[in-house]
């Protein structure tokens, strides 16, 4: 199809130039004059030979055009003139120069249609080729390797002959190789040539470029083939690396959610079913926030997530501490009666938000810094997943800091280990309990911060990740925060990378079963703490 | 892995050891325990004698050794249902019985019988079951207290109770586990003779912390220390060793 | 147990269905005693739940399994019985095919899946809605009760199961109408399901099968069987050494509860007119095992209390207050947990009994 198109340009290039030819006694034919035709080929044709042309006033005609400010004037015994109109009057576009006394009724707009436009387009990629600064040539070059018109051949040409930058130049190579291909002009070896150059270049448009041409040459066809296979290689470590890096993002949010469970019930043994709506609470913490530096300080909002990380960290850990003393201290050691309370306590907490928020979702908002995507090579980086992907380090990072580095920590690894012996050592386990379901459910919040950057959020948020955090640190083995990272990272990596193979919701199935069937073969997760002491 | 070398042995065990993450519980452990036998195991905390009795039971798996039953039975290959049904029976360190049930259903549900689904779900108590009972609520001297519920049990007669379970049993090796843990001296005394009368029919290991139970039991000890054996013969063999002296006194 | 109770409940049930069937055929709507039909479906529906909440109090008051993914089994039990129902509309569908019901036309199946064939006869549907949690309950009981899961860890995975079951059911191409589920049902047996008649039969189906579950139950409990449940629930390790096997036991008793769950679905679906995905999210597991725990955990008959007074609490306060459903719900959770650890019917029998259905954590 490309190649069709492209020889049909060149065609016309050729035609129009020869029709052009003999209307001015000149050296050079008029690279103006198919403006003045009717005929939208023509247009299109003369925008391209114009671009080519290396006229200086090419770049100011092809923008009126472009703007729909260019006219065509009566036609007399010498060309037609063709006229830019600008604020001042109008202009002549081959000399840039003032014409005075034109009737504007004697004047016709030179039509565009979708075919012009994009020659328009084409034409002022290609004049960028000559621009001063080398980033905008190679940018020009790179859309020229992405169109591959065979009309810019001749440019390409023109511009290597004086490119001195050597990224410019390499891509100004390969646009010359794509247009070649493209165009299924040149012999056999400068096409081989322009195939290994796209080899080199190694990116998808390269191989569908590539799997586009139809050689009939037996050597030119195998150095495609072998091209192709080789860039589909590449193509497939690229879907790896992507798919590793979608899998580290789900699993960095399943941490997140997870890492608060891993406190309270990983070393605290509490099973605390309203652990999503702590989650939830830290989200609605970050809308409140962004709703008052909404109404307060609009300047701030980018910020608001570093205001609403503490604040949810708070709100979440005081409900928590509040949770620990007016209800858990009352059920330990009935693990079951722990289970049931706290999913109670989650309904009234969902329904007390729903009651004060209303039961639809939310609007929180993305920070400009957290919005947008870089590409390197074949990988997308999200820049909110990235963010997710680092905030769950951190998050981690300092909780693993506060319970080994701390005293708080400490004791509260005293406290979980030997309650009596730390009891009678002075340390006031009650307090301990509290601040440590506090601590669990602090993360909570503040994962709820970053879940309200992906999720919806609504008095349901928290349900979503009840049993997926618990799935979690069982199958990390409770009790250990390394254990709940890998745990996370490899339910997510395992889980998109199913999901190309079977769906995103059968992923998830598969992924369920096979942790069910996981825990009945090892109840104790993938790093279980051994010993006596866990027997009891 | 080879048959037990010591012919006509009821329970051989040789070159036990196991871990827990590291840490070795049982070292190198090896203990032969003739027919009709009483043993006394004692050891300070830690030495090793409560997951010596969780690997005879098939609660713990050795990571090496052999643990032999009679003539060939391999117990490391056996769980605690199989191994309770080859005639090893186990009284815990906590007094444990089923503390809802009733003594008399306590003793029911110890005795040697079928224990398969298909057939409790359909059992009616025989008169030959009632005989049992009546026998055993003698021989722990609870036959008044048959009706009571058995978690309302003093903690010496809930001892009683899981003894009285363990005999229901029939077995021909009884574990026993600190049986005289937080009793009275009256029924400190009371259980050794009933542990002395068990011992006419059965082998019988005691751990016990009790230097004054041992001596009054007055049959071969095993000193256990860092998960082997330390020494071994009669309590004043033992408690003549330098090496046990040094252990308990020393430190 | 409490013998007197257990019959006094079975009395209430047959008479008071009894009397409804009563009240509800023979009497002219003007008379002021008179039920109408809706009642009579509501309360065949409470009876539905009792027979899931009897189920759960089984494998919970008396072998220790808190299974949070029980009203799995209530829902594939009601999947049976609904694909029996859409396999009765025949042509009277809005389609008018007579073998693929409407769903199937819409989403363009050319054929039945073969996993449909056979529910239009009422035999085999029927005994699916029994064969198909027997057979689920008991992988998923062996794998689980071998490998000794219990306690916490077994109440997350049943969770995680009856979520991944929820999932599935979604899903189009699993062939059992996706998100809208099964509905639209015509007849039953060649009765009208709008008829009073099929309604009160219903009702009485429901209270006969539902004292049945109770006299199965009362048998498997008061058993030898049932006191080594006991036993197990309280002290496995004793049991173990005593040569039980408490997998053997715990998988019985999983699998036959899980067939009253069928059970109870299967009856459940005619009378509500709807079987969708919905059944199978675990809120509403837990809101069964809050019925038992409401009436009185491992006492057979508090369940079927709880079960009933829970249920006509939630028509009530979703009716009059729908805002504080979920409060009201969410607090009996916490109060049953924290004041009343015995129930209603703990709370009612005297202290001095021996109680084998008292729990211990």
């Amino acid at each position: 199809m490309n190649s069709l198109r492209n020889l049909i340009a060149v065609l016309l290039l050729g035609s129009v130039l020869a029709i052009a030819s003999p209307a001015r006694a000149d050296d050079a034919p008029d690279p103006f004059l198919g403006l003045a035709s009717e005929s939208f080929d023509e247009v299109a044709s003369a925008i391209a030979g114009l671009a080519v042309s290396g006229n200086p006033q090419a770049a100011a005609t092809i923008q009126a055009l472009q703007d729909e400010t260019l006219f065509v004037g009566p036609a007399g015994d010498d060309a037609p003139p063709i006229l830019i109109k600008t604020d001042a009057g109008f202009i002549d576009a081959r000399t840039n120069k003032p014409v005075a006394d034109v009737n504007e009724d004697d004047l016709v707009p030179v039509k565009v249609n979708n075919a012009v436009r994009r020659a328009i387009e084409a034409a002022k990629g290609g004049l960028d080729l000559f621009a001063a600064d080398p980033a905008l040539r190679t940018k020009a070059a790179e859309q020229l390797f992405v169109s591959h018109d065979a009309a810019a051949v001749p440019l390409l040409a023109r511009a290597l002959e004086k490119e001195s930058n050597p990224a410019a130049r390499t891509v100004m190579l390969q646009a010359q190789a794509a247009a070649l291909l493209a165009a299924g002009s040149g012999s056999d070896a400068e096409r081989i040539a322009a195939i290994a150059l796209l080899r080199a270049r190694g990116d998808v448009e390269s191989k569908s470029l590539l799997q586009s041409l139809h050689e009939t040459s037996k050597p030119v066809a195998d150095a495609a083939a072998a091209a192709i296979s080789s860039l589909q290689r590449i193509e497939q470590l690229w879907s790896v690396l992507q798919s590793v890096f979608y899998g580290l993002s789900l699993g960095s949010v399943l941490l997140l959610a997870a890492s608060g469970l891993a406190i309270t019930f990983g070393v605290m043994g509490v099973i605390n079913m309203a652990h999503g709506e702590m989650v939830m609470l830290g989200a609605y913490t970050t809308f409140v926030v962004q709703q008052v530096i909404r109404a307060y300080a609009p300047g701030l909002f980018d910020a608001s997530l570093f205001f609403a990380i503490p604040l949810a960290f708070l709100v979440s850990g005081v409900v928590g501490i509040l949770i620990e003393r007016c209800l858990i201290r009352f059920l330990y050691g009935r693990p079951l009666e722990t289970l049931l309370a706290t999913w109670g306590l989650s309904l009234v907490l969902q329904q007390a938000v729903r009651s004060s928020f209303g039961s639809s979702n939310r609007e929180v908002g993305t920070p400009s810094w957290m919005s947008g995507a870089d590409v390197i090579g074949g990988l997308t980086i999200t820049y909110n997943r990235l963010y997710i992907i680092v905030f769950a380090a951190i998050v981690i990072a300092a909780l693993m800091g506060v319970m080994r580095g701390t005293s708080l920590g400490l004791r509260m690894r005293a406290v979980t280990q030997n309650r009596r012996m730390a009891a009678a050592m002075g340390i006031r386990t009650p307090w301990i309990d509290a601040l440590t379901f506090g601590l669990g459910s602090g993360v909570a919040g503040m994962a709820g911060v970053a879940l309200s950057q992906i999720d919806n959020v609504s008095p349901n948020l928290g349900q979503g990740y009840i049993i997926d955090s618990f799935m979690v640190v069982v199958f990390g083995g409770v009790g250990n925060l390394w254990g709940t990272v890998v745990s996370a990272l490899t339910l997510g990596i395992v889980n998109k990378f199913l999901e190309p193979i079977a769906g995103a919701v059968l992923g998830k199935i598969v992924v369920l079963i096979a942790l069910i069937l996981f825990i009945q073969r090892k109840p104790r997760g993938m790093f279980p703490l051994k010993g006596r002491a866990v027997e009891q | 892995m080879t048959i037990g070398p010591v012919s006509g042995s009821l329970l051989y065990l040789n070159g036990v050891s196991v871990s827990f993450d590291g840490f070795r519980a049982i070292n190198n452990l090896s203990l032969v325990l003739e027919p009709g036998e009483m043993r006394a195991v004692i050891g300070p905390n830690g030495a090793g004698k409560t997951t010596m009795m969780d690997i005879i039971t098939g609660k713990t798996r050795p990571d090496e050794g052999q643990v032999i039953f009679g003539a060939e039975t391999d117990l490391t290959r056996l769980d605690e249902p199989a191994i309770a049904a080859l005639g090893i029976g186990r009284k815990f360190q906590k007094p444990t019985v089923f503390e809802p049930h009733t003594v008399w259903d306590n003793l029911l549900l110890a005795l040697a019988g079928d224990r398969r689904p298909r057939f409790t779900l359909w059992a009616r108590e025989t008169s030959e079951e009632q005989d049992r009972i009546e026998e055993i609520l003698a021989t722990i001297r609870l036959g008044d207290l048959r009706r009571m519920r058995a978690g309302d049990l003093s903690h010496g007669q809930k001892q009683w109770l899981e003894i009285g379970m363990l005999l229901a049993q029939e077995p021909q090796l009884l574990l026993v586990d600190e049986p005289v843990a937080g009793m009275t001296d009256s029924e400190t005394a009371q259980t050794a003779d009933l542990l002395r009368e068990i011992n006419r029919t059965r082998s019988v290991v005691v751990v016990e912390h009790d230097m004054e139970f041992v001596r009054a039991l007055g049959v071969k000890v095993t000193v256990l220390h860092e998960g082997s054996v330390l020494s071994e013969g009669s309590i004043d063999h033992v408690s003549a060793d330098p090496k046990v002296i040094e252990v308990y006194l020393g430190r | 147990m409490n013998r007197f109770s257990t019959n006094l409940c079975i009395a209430l049930i047959l008479g008071g269905a009894a009397a409804m069937a009563l009240l509800n055929l023979a009497t002219a709507p003007e008379f002021g005693l008179h039920v109408p039909t809706y009642a009579v479906s509501l309360v065949g529906k409470y009876l539905c739940y009792a027979i899931l909440a009897l189920a759960l109090d089984l494998v919970w008051g008396y072998a220790g399994i808190l299974s949070l993914g029980h009203a799995a089994f209530f829902a594939i039990g009601g999947y049976a019985m609904g694909m029996y129902l859409m396999r009765q509309i025949g042509t009277r569908g809005v389609y008018g095919n007579a073998i693929l019901p409407d769903f199937m036309v819409f989403l363009n199946y050319k054929e039945l899946p073969w996993y449909w064939h056979g529910f239009d006869n009422p035999l085999f549907a029927l005994s699916m809605a029994l064969i198909v949690p027997a057979l689920i309950a008991l992988v998923f009981g062996y794998l689980a009760f071998r490998s000794r899961v219990s306690g916490v860890y077994l109440s997350i995975i049943t969770q995680a199961l009856t979520y991944a079951l929820l999932l599935a059911f979604f899903r189009n191409d699993m062939g059992f109408g996706g998100n809208n589920g099964l509905t639209d049902f015509k007849d039953m047996f060649g009765l009208r399901l709008q008829d009073d008649n099929t309604r009160v039969g219903l009702l009485l189906a429901s209270a006969i099968m539902l004292v049945l579950c109770l006299l199965v139950a009362r048998y498997v409990v008061t058993s030898r069987f049932g006191r080594v449940l006991i036993a197990v629930r309280d002290t496995e390790a004793r049991t173990r050494f005593l040569g039980y096997r408490p997998e053997s036991y715990k998988l019985f008793v999983f699998v036959l509860s899980a067939i009253m769950a069928g059970i109870g679905g299967a009856l459940y679906v005619p009378q509500v007119g709807i079987i969708n995905p919905g059944e199978f999210s675990p809120a509403n597991s837990i809101e069964a095992v809050i019925w038992v725990a409401v009436g009185g955990r491992g006492t057979l008959v508090g369940a079927i209390l709880g079960a009933i007074l829970v249920n006509a609490g939630k028509t009530y306060f979703t009716g009059a207050f729908p805002e504080i459903w979920l409060f009201a719900l969410g607090f009996l959770f916490i109060l049953v947990t924290l004041l009343l650890p015995k129930g209603v019917l703990g709370l009612l029998q005297s202290k001095r009994q021996a109680k084998p259905g008292e729990s211990k954590p």
